[in-house]
Protein backbone atom coordinates (compact mmCIF):
# COMPACT_ATOMS: atom_id res chain seq x y z
CA UNK A 1 0.00 0.00 0.00
CA UNK A 2 2.49 2.65 0.85
CA UNK A 3 4.29 1.51 -2.31
CA UNK A 4 1.58 2.44 -4.08
CA UNK A 5 1.87 5.92 -2.70
CA UNK A 6 5.39 6.15 -3.53
CA UNK A 7 4.83 5.11 -7.00
CA UNK A 8 2.23 7.91 -7.24
CA UNK A 9 4.06 10.61 -6.01
CA UNK A 10 7.16 9.63 -8.32
CA UNK A 11 5.02 9.68 -11.42
CA UNK A 12 2.89 12.96 -10.46
CA UNK A 13 6.06 14.78 -9.81
CA UNK A 14 7.74 13.50 -13.50
CA UNK A 15 4.97 13.66 -15.46
CA UNK A 16 4.63 17.07 -14.06
CA UNK A 17 8.57 18.25 -14.84
CA UNK A 18 7.80 16.97 -18.39
CA UNK A 19 5.19 18.90 -18.96
CA UNK A 20 6.60 21.78 -17.39
CA UNK A 21 10.23 21.33 -19.63
CA UNK A 22 7.66 21.15 -22.74
CA UNK A 23 5.75 24.21 -21.67
CA UNK A 24 8.95 25.83 -21.82
CA UNK A 25 9.47 24.70 -25.20
CA UNK A 26 6.71 26.79 -25.85
CA UNK A 27 6.47 30.37 -23.87
CA UNK A 28 10.24 30.92 -24.28
CA UNK A 29 10.93 33.58 -26.59
CA UNK A 30 14.38 32.57 -28.06
CA UNK A 31 15.75 29.50 -29.34
CA UNK A 32 19.07 30.02 -26.48
CA UNK A 33 16.29 29.73 -23.74
CA UNK A 34 13.85 27.79 -25.23
CA UNK A 35 16.74 24.96 -24.55
CA UNK A 36 16.72 25.10 -21.01
CA UNK A 37 13.55 23.17 -20.68
CA UNK A 38 14.05 20.27 -22.37
CA UNK A 39 18.20 19.72 -21.16
CA UNK A 40 16.72 20.29 -17.36
CA UNK A 41 13.08 19.74 -16.34
CA UNK A 42 12.62 16.83 -18.92
CA UNK A 43 15.69 15.11 -17.39
CA UNK A 44 14.86 15.38 -13.77
CA UNK A 45 10.78 14.51 -14.89
CA UNK A 46 12.34 11.29 -16.85
CA UNK A 47 14.36 10.47 -13.80
CA UNK A 48 11.54 10.11 -11.30
CA UNK A 49 9.40 8.43 -13.58
CA UNK A 50 12.16 5.41 -14.07
CA UNK A 51 12.09 5.55 -9.97
CA UNK A 52 8.46 5.12 -9.98
CA UNK A 53 8.75 2.15 -12.76
CA UNK A 54 11.68 0.21 -10.67
CA UNK A 55 9.89 0.79 -7.22
CA UNK A 56 6.46 -0.27 -9.09
CA UNK A 57 8.16 -3.56 -10.43
CA UNK A 58 9.99 -4.40 -7.22
CA UNK A 59 6.89 -4.47 -5.70
CA UNK A 60 5.24 -6.68 -8.31
CA UNK A 61 5.38 -10.05 -9.16
CA UNK A 62 8.26 -9.55 -11.41
CA UNK A 63 10.82 -9.05 -9.00
CA UNK A 64 13.47 -5.89 -8.68
CA UNK A 65 14.05 -4.79 -12.57
CA UNK A 66 17.51 -2.61 -12.95
CA UNK A 67 17.06 -1.65 -16.58
CA UNK A 68 15.63 1.62 -15.42
CA UNK A 69 18.96 2.52 -13.57
CA UNK A 70 20.67 2.33 -17.13
CA UNK A 71 18.07 4.33 -18.83
CA UNK A 72 18.38 6.62 -16.34
CA UNK A 73 22.43 6.88 -16.40
CA UNK A 74 22.05 7.12 -20.12
CA UNK A 75 20.05 10.25 -20.63
CA UNK A 76 21.78 11.68 -18.23
CA UNK A 77 25.14 11.37 -20.20
CA UNK A 78 23.49 12.19 -23.41
CA UNK A 79 21.64 15.71 -22.14
CA UNK A 80 24.14 17.78 -21.70
CA UNK A 81 25.82 16.25 -25.17
CA UNK A 82 22.87 16.86 -27.47
CA UNK A 83 22.47 20.33 -25.62
CA UNK A 84 25.75 21.33 -26.72
CA UNK A 85 25.73 20.22 -30.04
CA UNK A 86 21.98 21.95 -30.93
CA UNK A 87 23.51 25.49 -28.84
CA UNK A 88 26.56 24.85 -31.25
CA UNK A 89 24.45 24.55 -34.76
CA UNK A 90 22.62 27.53 -33.51
CA UNK A 91 25.59 29.64 -32.75
CA UNK A 92 26.81 28.56 -36.41
CA UNK A 93 23.60 29.42 -37.58
CA UNK A 94 23.63 32.63 -36.12
CA UNK A 95 20.19 32.54 -34.70
CA UNK A 96 18.79 35.81 -33.23
CA UNK A 97 18.85 35.69 -29.46
CA UNK A 98 16.27 38.84 -27.53
CA UNK A 99 17.13 42.19 -27.11
CA UNK A 100 18.04 42.11 -23.37
CA UNK A 101 20.30 39.31 -24.15
CA UNK A 102 23.48 40.75 -22.24
CA UNK A 103 27.49 39.72 -23.68
CA UNK A 104 26.28 38.80 -26.93
CA UNK A 105 29.78 40.44 -28.03
CA UNK A 106 31.26 37.28 -26.28
CA UNK A 107 30.43 34.90 -28.97
CA UNK A 108 33.29 34.42 -31.35
CA UNK A 109 33.12 33.40 -34.72
CA UNK A 110 33.72 30.00 -35.49
CA UNK B 1 48.04 13.95 -14.00
CA UNK B 2 48.54 10.35 -15.91
CA UNK B 3 47.44 9.24 -18.99
CA UNK B 4 47.59 5.11 -18.78
CA UNK B 5 46.81 3.22 -15.83
CA UNK B 6 48.90 0.62 -13.48
CA UNK B 7 48.90 -2.49 -15.45
CA UNK B 8 49.51 -2.85 -19.10
CA UNK B 9 46.28 -5.63 -19.04
CA UNK B 10 43.77 -2.79 -17.59
CA UNK B 11 44.64 0.45 -19.19
CA UNK B 12 41.16 1.96 -18.32
CA UNK B 13 40.36 0.69 -14.78
CA UNK B 14 37.04 2.67 -14.08
CA UNK B 15 35.76 2.00 -18.19
CA UNK B 16 36.21 -2.07 -17.41
CA UNK B 17 34.04 -1.20 -14.65
CA UNK B 18 31.70 0.24 -16.24
CA UNK B 19 31.36 -1.80 -19.11
CA UNK B 20 30.98 -4.79 -16.53
CA UNK B 21 28.16 -2.94 -14.29
CA UNK B 22 26.17 -2.17 -17.53
CA UNK B 23 26.56 -5.63 -18.56
CA UNK B 24 24.91 -7.04 -15.28
CA UNK B 25 22.33 -4.47 -15.50
CA UNK B 26 21.55 -5.44 -19.23
CA UNK B 27 21.18 -8.86 -18.52
CA UNK B 28 19.24 -8.14 -15.03
CA UNK B 29 20.68 -10.82 -13.10
CA UNK B 30 24.09 -11.58 -11.44
CA UNK B 31 24.37 -15.55 -12.06
CA UNK B 32 27.97 -17.01 -12.05
CA UNK B 33 27.43 -17.49 -15.84
CA UNK B 34 27.17 -13.43 -16.69
CA UNK B 35 29.54 -12.68 -14.43
CA UNK B 36 32.36 -14.62 -15.98
CA UNK B 37 31.45 -13.79 -19.35
CA UNK B 38 30.84 -9.95 -18.17
CA UNK B 39 34.47 -10.32 -16.96
CA UNK B 40 35.86 -11.44 -20.16
CA UNK B 41 33.95 -8.81 -22.28
CA UNK B 42 35.20 -6.04 -19.69
CA UNK B 43 39.02 -7.22 -19.89
CA UNK B 44 39.10 -7.64 -23.75
CA UNK B 45 37.28 -4.49 -24.76
CA UNK B 46 39.52 -1.65 -23.53
CA UNK B 47 42.59 -3.83 -24.70
CA UNK B 48 40.95 -4.23 -28.39
CA UNK B 49 39.67 -0.41 -28.60
CA UNK B 50 42.50 0.96 -26.53
CA UNK B 51 45.15 1.87 -29.58
CA UNK B 52 42.34 3.47 -31.40
CA UNK B 53 41.29 5.86 -28.39
CA UNK B 54 42.54 9.20 -27.35
CA UNK B 55 44.78 9.11 -24.41
CA UNK B 56 42.54 11.07 -21.56
CA UNK B 57 43.94 11.36 -17.85
CA UNK B 58 42.44 8.85 -15.53
CA UNK B 59 40.87 9.15 -12.33
CA UNK B 60 43.57 9.38 -9.55
CA UNK B 61 41.12 9.90 -6.38
CA UNK B 62 38.18 7.84 -6.58
CA UNK B 63 36.37 8.47 -3.88
CA UNK B 64 36.65 12.31 -4.36
CA UNK B 65 34.85 11.33 -7.63
CA UNK B 66 32.15 9.30 -6.01
CA UNK B 67 31.73 12.51 -3.47
CA UNK B 68 31.81 14.71 -6.62
CA UNK B 69 29.30 12.63 -7.92
CA UNK B 70 26.29 12.76 -5.44
CA UNK B 71 26.90 17.04 -4.76
CA UNK B 72 26.09 17.39 -9.08
CA UNK B 73 23.18 14.86 -8.61
CA UNK B 74 22.22 17.00 -5.84
CA UNK B 75 22.60 20.08 -7.56
CA UNK B 76 20.68 18.71 -10.67
CA UNK B 77 17.60 18.24 -8.23
CA UNK B 78 17.65 21.87 -6.69
CA UNK B 79 18.45 23.39 -10.62
CA UNK B 80 15.99 21.80 -11.99
CA UNK B 81 13.08 23.09 -9.32
CA UNK B 82 14.86 26.28 -9.80
CA UNK B 83 14.28 26.01 -13.74
CA UNK B 84 10.76 24.87 -13.75
CA UNK B 85 9.79 27.73 -11.65
CA UNK B 86 11.72 29.90 -13.93
CA UNK B 87 9.86 28.65 -16.96
CA UNK B 88 6.38 29.28 -14.54
CA UNK B 89 6.98 33.01 -14.02
CA UNK B 90 7.01 35.68 -16.52
CA UNK B 91 9.12 36.19 -19.31
CA UNK B 92 10.23 39.59 -18.88
CA UNK B 93 11.35 38.64 -15.63
CA UNK B 94 14.22 36.54 -17.06
CA UNK B 95 17.82 38.24 -17.41
CA UNK B 96 19.20 36.01 -20.08
CA UNK B 97 23.26 36.55 -20.92
CA UNK B 98 25.82 34.88 -22.56
CA UNK B 99 29.15 34.51 -19.85
CA UNK B 100 32.52 33.48 -20.88
CA UNK B 101 34.14 31.84 -17.28
CA UNK B 102 38.06 31.57 -17.61
CA UNK B 103 39.14 27.42 -16.84
CA UNK B 104 42.41 26.26 -16.23
CA UNK B 105 41.66 22.81 -17.81
CA UNK B 106 43.90 21.65 -20.20
CA UNK B 107 42.69 17.78 -21.41
CA UNK B 108 39.26 16.84 -23.25
CA UNK B 109 37.43 14.50 -21.07
CA UNK B 110 37.80 16.99 -18.03
CA UNK B 111 36.71 19.74 -20.08
CA UNK B 112 33.50 17.76 -21.49
CA UNK B 113 32.50 16.37 -17.84
CA UNK B 114 32.77 20.19 -16.32
CA UNK B 115 30.55 21.30 -19.58
CA UNK B 116 28.69 18.61 -18.56
CA UNK B 117 27.56 19.54 -14.95
CA UNK B 118 27.17 23.09 -16.02
CA UNK B 119 24.78 22.26 -18.48
CA UNK B 120 22.93 19.88 -16.28
CA UNK B 121 22.66 22.39 -13.28
CA UNK B 122 21.59 26.16 -12.11
CA UNK B 123 19.78 27.46 -15.31
CA UNK B 124 23.19 27.32 -17.58
CA UNK B 125 23.71 25.21 -20.30
CA UNK B 126 27.56 25.61 -22.00
CA UNK B 127 27.56 26.68 -25.38
CA UNK B 128 31.18 26.36 -26.61
CA UNK B 129 35.24 26.00 -25.92
CA UNK B 130 36.88 29.03 -26.40
CA UNK B 131 39.69 29.40 -28.35
CA UNK B 132 38.08 27.09 -31.28
CA UNK B 133 40.70 25.02 -32.52
CA UNK B 134 40.14 25.24 -36.41
CA UNK B 135 40.34 28.84 -35.81
CA UNK B 136 44.01 28.65 -34.48
CA UNK B 137 47.26 29.33 -36.86
CA UNK B 138 49.75 26.01 -37.63
CA UNK B 139 51.49 25.84 -34.64
CA UNK B 140 49.51 28.18 -32.35
CA UNK B 141 49.56 27.82 -28.76
CA UNK B 142 46.39 27.70 -27.09
CA UNK B 143 46.77 30.31 -23.72
CA UNK B 144 44.02 30.21 -21.80
CA UNK B 145 40.59 28.32 -22.39
CA UNK B 146 37.03 29.69 -21.97
CA UNK B 147 33.92 28.21 -21.43
CA UNK B 148 30.96 29.97 -23.11
CA UNK B 149 27.99 29.47 -21.26
CA UNK B 150 24.20 30.96 -21.32
CA UNK B 151 22.41 31.92 -18.62
CA UNK B 152 19.00 32.02 -18.49
CA UNK B 153 18.30 34.42 -15.61
CA UNK B 154 21.58 35.95 -14.48
CA UNK B 155 21.82 38.11 -11.16
CA UNK B 156 25.57 38.68 -10.76
CA UNK B 157 28.11 37.68 -13.43
CA UNK B 158 31.00 37.29 -10.36
CA UNK B 159 29.72 34.91 -8.29
CA UNK B 160 28.05 32.88 -11.30
CA UNK B 161 31.83 32.35 -12.61
CA UNK B 162 33.36 31.98 -9.00
CA UNK B 163 30.69 29.34 -8.22
CA UNK B 164 31.29 27.47 -11.09
CA UNK B 165 35.06 27.56 -10.39
CA UNK B 166 34.59 26.70 -7.08
CA UNK B 167 32.35 23.75 -6.59
CA UNK B 168 32.63 21.54 -10.33
CA UNK B 169 36.11 22.86 -11.54
CA UNK B 170 38.33 22.86 -8.45
CA UNK B 171 37.30 19.10 -7.89
CA UNK B 172 38.02 18.24 -11.06
CA UNK B 173 41.27 19.68 -11.02
CA UNK B 174 42.38 16.91 -7.73
CA UNK B 175 40.15 14.26 -8.87
CA UNK B 176 42.45 14.28 -12.50
CA UNK B 177 44.78 15.95 -10.75
CA UNK B 178 46.17 18.33 -13.20
CA UNK C 1 -5.68 5.23 -7.04
CA UNK C 2 -2.55 4.44 -8.85
CA UNK C 3 -5.34 4.04 -12.23
CA UNK C 4 -6.15 7.72 -11.37
CA UNK C 5 -2.69 8.58 -11.24
CA UNK C 6 -1.75 6.95 -14.52
CA UNK C 7 -4.52 8.74 -16.14
CA UNK C 8 -3.04 11.63 -15.13
CA UNK C 9 0.09 11.46 -15.57
CA UNK C 10 -0.92 9.73 -19.80
CA UNK C 11 -2.65 12.97 -20.22
CA UNK C 12 -0.19 15.22 -19.00
CA UNK C 13 2.86 13.66 -20.85
CA UNK C 14 0.27 13.51 -23.80
CA UNK C 15 -0.20 16.85 -23.59
CA UNK C 16 3.78 17.48 -23.85
CA UNK C 17 3.48 15.93 -27.26
CA UNK C 18 1.41 17.84 -28.73
CA UNK C 19 3.30 20.86 -27.39
CA UNK C 20 6.13 19.95 -29.04
CA UNK C 21 4.36 18.95 -31.96
CA UNK C 22 3.36 22.46 -31.98
CA UNK C 23 6.96 23.14 -32.03
CA UNK C 24 8.04 21.23 -34.80
CA UNK C 25 5.66 22.59 -36.94
CA UNK C 26 5.74 26.44 -36.71
CA UNK C 27 9.89 26.33 -35.64
CA UNK C 28 10.79 29.18 -36.70
CA UNK C 29 14.26 27.54 -37.24
CA UNK C 30 15.92 24.80 -38.19
CA UNK C 31 17.33 24.00 -34.33
CA UNK C 32 14.30 24.35 -32.99
CA UNK C 33 12.61 21.31 -34.60
CA UNK C 34 15.44 19.43 -33.87
CA UNK C 35 14.88 20.55 -29.95
CA UNK C 36 11.02 19.89 -30.44
CA UNK C 37 12.06 15.99 -31.99
CA UNK C 38 14.73 15.50 -29.51
CA UNK C 39 12.11 16.30 -26.23
CA UNK C 40 9.00 14.17 -28.24
CA UNK C 41 11.79 11.23 -28.30
CA UNK C 42 12.18 11.74 -24.82
CA UNK C 43 8.82 12.04 -23.80
CA UNK C 44 8.11 9.35 -26.06
CA UNK C 45 10.27 6.91 -23.31
CA UNK C 46 8.30 8.59 -20.35
CA UNK C 47 5.17 7.53 -22.44
CA UNK C 48 6.32 3.72 -22.97
CA UNK C 49 7.49 3.37 -19.56
CA UNK C 50 3.62 4.45 -18.58
CA UNK C 51 2.23 1.93 -21.05
CA UNK C 52 4.59 -0.61 -19.03
CA UNK C 53 3.19 -0.09 -15.58
CA UNK C 54 0.06 0.16 -16.48
CA UNK C 55 -0.04 -3.32 -18.06
CA UNK C 56 2.19 -4.57 -15.42
CA UNK C 57 4.94 -6.08 -17.84
CA UNK C 58 8.83 -5.43 -17.90
CA UNK C 59 8.86 -6.08 -22.07
CA UNK C 60 8.51 -2.78 -22.64
CA UNK C 61 12.38 -1.27 -21.47
CA UNK C 62 14.30 -2.51 -24.31
CA UNK C 63 12.10 -0.60 -26.71
CA UNK C 64 12.23 2.45 -24.04
CA UNK C 65 16.10 1.60 -24.49
CA UNK C 66 16.44 1.40 -28.24
CA UNK C 67 14.60 4.61 -28.96
CA UNK C 68 16.55 6.46 -26.27
CA UNK C 69 19.91 5.47 -28.39
CA UNK C 70 18.44 6.03 -31.07
CA UNK C 71 17.10 9.77 -30.33
CA UNK C 72 20.49 10.70 -29.20
CA UNK C 73 22.20 9.33 -32.10
CA UNK C 74 20.10 11.04 -34.55
CA UNK C 75 20.02 14.27 -32.99
CA UNK C 76 23.43 14.79 -32.94
CA UNK C 77 23.86 13.00 -36.37
CA UNK C 78 21.59 15.65 -37.72
CA UNK C 79 22.87 18.31 -35.65
CA UNK C 80 26.88 17.32 -37.74
CA UNK C 81 24.65 17.91 -40.71
CA UNK C 82 23.61 21.39 -39.87
CA UNK C 83 27.47 22.26 -38.71
CA UNK C 84 29.79 20.67 -41.01
CA UNK C 85 27.24 20.07 -44.09
CA UNK C 86 28.29 16.64 -43.58
CA UNK C 87 28.23 13.44 -40.62
CA UNK C 88 31.05 12.02 -41.25
CA UNK C 89 34.01 14.22 -42.73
Amino acid sequence: MISEWIVSAFLLFGGLFIFIGSLGLIKLPDFYMRLHGPTKATTLGMASILIAAMVFFANSEHGLSVKEILITVFLLITAPISGYMLIKSALHHKLNATEETKGLDKIEKD
Amino acid sequence: MRLQGQFKWLPTPIFSLFLFVVWLLLNNSASIGHILLGTILALSIPLITFSFRDRQPTIIKPSLALKQLFIVLYDIVVANIEVALLILGANKKLRPAFIKVPIDLTHDLPITILASCVSLTPGTVSADVYPIKENLLEGEQIGQRYLLIHVLDLDDEEALITLIKQRYEMPLKEIFQC
Amino acid sequence: MLDTVLLIVFSLIGLSIMLNFWRLMKGPSVPDRILALDTMYINVIALIILYSISMGTGLYFEAALLIAMLGFISTVAVCKYLLRGDIIE
